[in-house]
């Protein structure tokens, strides 16, 4: 209870107060621009939330990210372009909803969901990480090298439509992390003898250049037409809210809990929460007939669901530092900078701070409500704004940020690159969230690999000694070989059928 | 009439101004000095660097800031101190590793390659292992050790680290074969612990200053710390001569330094300012707060320290087989 009375007093702070309320409305911008997306938010943020304390650090992250997955449903519902990934599984839902001339119908429930839903998540991190923790202080290496597979194979699979481009990611990532000293063995690999690499490719900087730099690239390389706003007037956003949100509770509740689970998933993140919590709401509809025609109950799902994968994506980002999405792939690297080691330790060494944190969350979520409503009546001016005035600018944040984490201008060399190489990647429809888990999950898996090895002195049976880890171990080869037997099976099965007379 | 008097008189002010900075330019410091710290923010040298730098920045007037360089097992930060201009806006804290890195081949660099600006800590290593096993002394943990070479493991930090020397040298002067313990390399102390704590290994000889947190959790225990005293913040914890008859005493150390040659008044204006610092209140008591020991040595005694130091360092990454 001292530790829930200090953790109070860190956040209701003038300085912390206004760092959430400015991010909130940085966060809702960001969100509301298409092609800007929530990983991109928190990426310009880095360099900024460097100068903080822990607390308002990462509650600005948190509040930012929170904000922009509802503001990418504002230009979603009036120009059919998503502003964030986050909200293209229901775009087409509600800009039939807007060309029917319920602009404010579709924008009121996402606020409301998203408000609903991020706070459902909220409430799930907040019981579940402690106990996790408590669990988790048992993990040794062989636990961890298990996680970290499964992180892995989830990264490939999920996260992506074609499970070849997802791996071919994923190496790419995983090379990356292999670039300097290895902690292990303590030999420097690729460095070329640059002093420079023998830490590694610095994580902020190459974030920074993978979501932000790769945008930038894509915008000067396109030229697109500027979409026309409609002239929807947008004034009571909550009349007759209330009866829709009532005859649909069970599928707030119900894309809440899909939201909060798949975001917990590494890999998996508020995209594909939306995409999956749409689909079972569409299948469990009474009237799935009316999904597409712009009915609001399959936003209601996937509205909730999204803002609640962010809170399900912080759990094994904090209790086992593996991230549950992208976002919170950056957090983690905050997290170390701040001196707050992500791990099951967090919740002995400083709980205080991890509390405030999570107070932090839920006050943005609510802060969601009236923020939110004033984003959408602001809208139109906001979309209205040139991008080619916006661009150079994030550029500049960029290289700035870039530069500030370790005062170098390496850093800003590590951010050019990758930020080419991810566009390249991009044009060629292969996905760089696999590449960013890759990078992170590089040295714990290889980190943990070895000292396990150590440990075992050499013998892999040393992964199936520990209970936990056996349990670990055998749910990975499942998920390796399992599609691989089923494959087998219905190959012999036809192979059967067609010898059969 | 007027306007064109008030621009003429703003513009000999400007000149005057001027040329006072200029005379003034012959007293350092004049602009901002960079600190440079070779480990990660919120560690134990991130926190005595940034320490030393609000208070060094009272007393010389103008603004210290700390820089992070991290990576390459220190290598990196330690680079960015010795290659910098010797013009005193760069300094840089280096750590043990400076007589460490050299043994085994990962850098030419040794603490020639520096000048001393003072010494200000050093921290014992301490013998750490999980609440729920059973040694309560050293001496029961070494004699399971000798009866079984290569059950127990240890770790805290990378192969070749700090606190890796510290259980190799232990080990040996209680002659026990150093590799009795086999060392499970970790990133750091903290993992190292959690490593403790899951029953991953069964020893850290991280300093009993990191394990703190976890003790007062009821997760490790302290059993003897590898120094020639007590240690203040932990009175009751004995020295490894007490406990277990084994004379051996090893820490990490930490000193303000800035490239070679730096110009001999710029050394004088900054050891003189250093032997204030280590005793301003400020920075007293806010490495009492997080119990890192004050221990202050000036250039003479330091250098003399860095080189006992590295001798002995080459000797026992010899005797283990670390060093080339």
């Amino acid at each position: 209870m001292d530790v829930f009375i200090t953790a109070l007093g860190l956040v209701f702070d003038p300085y912390v107060l206004m760092v959430i309320f400015l991010s909130a409305v940085f966060g809702l911008f960001v969100g509301s621009i298409p092609g800007l997306t929530a990983t991109m938010a928190t990426a310009l943020l880095v360099p900024v939330t460097f100068f903080m304390e822990p607390v308002p650090a990462i509650a600005a992250i948190g509040t930012a990210v929170a904000m922009a997955i509802f503001a990418g449903d504002i230009p979603g519902a009036l120009l059919r372009i998503p502003g964030t990934p986050a909200s293209a599984a229901y775009v087409d839902e509600a800009y039939t909803l807007t060309q029917k001339g319920q602009a404010e119908r579709a924008l009121g429930t996402s606020l409301v969901c998203a408000a609903f839903g991020g706070l459902f998540g909220i409430v799930v991190l907040t019981t579940s990480a402690p106990a996790l923790a408590e669990f988790a202080l048992n993990f040794s290496s062989f636990e961890y090298f298990w996680l970290a597979c499964l992180g892995l194979t989830c990264a490939a699979v999920i996260s992506t439509e074609a499970p070849v481009r997802g791996l071919v990611s994923l190496l790419i990532g995983l090379f990356i992390s292999t670039i300097g000293i290895g902690i292990v063995g303590g030999y420097p690999r690729f460095t070329f003898n640059i002093t420079e690499l023998l830490g590694g490719v610095s994580f902020i900087p190459a974030m920074i250049g993978m979501f932000a730099v790769s945008e930038i690239l894509r915008y000067a390389t396109q030229t697109g037409e500027r979409p026309v706003i409609p002239q929807q007037p947008i004034r009571n956003l909550f009349k007759g809210l209330g009866p829709i949100l009532w005859r649909y509770k069970v599928n707030m509740v119900r894309g809440s809990v899909i939201g909060t689970g798949i975001g917990a998933l590494p890999g998996a993140g508020a995209d594909i929460a939306a995409w999956i919590a749409y689909a079972i709401s569409k299948k469990s509809s009474k009237e799935p007939e009316k999904f597409g025609t712009g009915h609001v109950e399959g936003l209601v799902d996937s509205g909730s669901a999204n803002n609640a994968g962010l809170g399900g994506a912080w759990v094994p980002a904090i209790v086992f530092g593996i991230p549950g999405d992208s976002v919170t792939a950056i957090v983690i690297g905050v997290l170390f900078m701040k001196g707050m080691n992500p791990g099951p330790t967090v919740f002995l060494y400083e709980p205080q701070l991890i509390y405030a944190v999570f107070i932090a969350f839920f006050l943005a979520n609510i802060a969601l409500i009236p923020l939110g409503f004033i984003a959408i009546r602001s809208a139109r001016q906001v979309l209205r704004i040139p991008r080619r005035a916006l661009m150079p600018l994030i550029l500049i944040f960029c290289i700035v940020g870039a530069f500030a984490i370790n005062n170098t201008v390496f850093g800003v060399i590590i951010m050019l690159i990758l930020g080419v190489l991810a566009w390249i990647m991009e044009e060629n429809h292969i996905p760089v969230a696999p590449a960013i888990l890759g990078i992170v999950l590089g040295p714990l898996l290889e980190d943990n690999f070895l000292t396990s090895m150590i440990k075992s002195e050499g013998s892999l049976l040393g992964f199936f000694e520990r209970p936990i880890s056996a349990v670990l171990g055998v749910m990975t080869l499942a998920a390796w070989l399992l599609p691989l037997v089923l494959w087998l099976l219905r190959k012999r099965r036809s192979a059967g059928a067609s010898a059969a007379p | 009439m007027k306007i064109l008097r008030t621009a003429k008189t703003l513009m000999l002010a400007t000149i005057g101004a001027a040329l006072m900075a200029g005379a003034a330019a012959a007293a350092y410091p004049e602009r901002p000095i960079t600190v440079v710290v070779p480990w990660g923010a919120g560690g134990g040298t991130d926190f005595t660097g940034r320490l030393i730098a609000t208070v060094m920045q009272k007393k010389l007037g103008v603004p210290v800031n700390v820089v992070n360089r991290t990576g390459g097992q220190g290598v990196v930060g330690h680079s960015a101190i010795a290659n910098a201009k010797p013009d005193g806006y760069t300094l840089g804290v280096a750590t043990v590793e400076i007589v460490m890195m050299h043994w085994v081949g990962l850098t030419d660099l040794t603490y020639k390659n520096y000048t001393s600006i003072g010494l200000y800590n050093a921290d014992p290593a301490g013998v750490q292992v999980a609440a729920d096993s059973p040694w309560q002394d050293v001496k029961s943990l070494l004699a399971d050790i000798k009866a079984n070479p290569g059950k127990f493991k240890g770790s805290g930090t990378a192969q070749g680290g700090i606190w890796h020397l510290a259980l190799a040298g232990m080990l040996k002067t209680a002659g026990i074969d150093p590799n009795a313990a086999p060392w499970v390399p970790s990133k750091g102390a903290a993992p190292g612990l959690k490593e403790l704590v899951a029953g991953g290994v069964s020893i850290v000889t991280c300093s009993p200053t990191e394990a703190a947190p976890l003790r007062d959790a009821g997760k490790v225990r302290i059993l003897a710390v590898m120094g020639d005293e007590r240690m203040k913040a932990f009175p009751d914890v004995p020295t490894l001569k007490e406990d277990a008859g084994v004379d051996w005493a090893i820490g990490a150390w930490r000193g303000l330094t800035g490239p070679a040659g730096l110009p001999q008044e710029v050394t004088d204006k900054l050891v003189a300012t250093f032997a204030e610092v280590v005793k301003d209140p400020d920075f007293v008591d806010g490495m009492n707060k997080r119990g890192f020991p004050i221990v202050y040595k000036a250039p003479a005694d330091h250098i003399e320290f860095m080189k006992t130091s590295d001798v002995n360092m080459g000797e026992v990454m010899k005797a283990i087989g670390l060093a080339k």
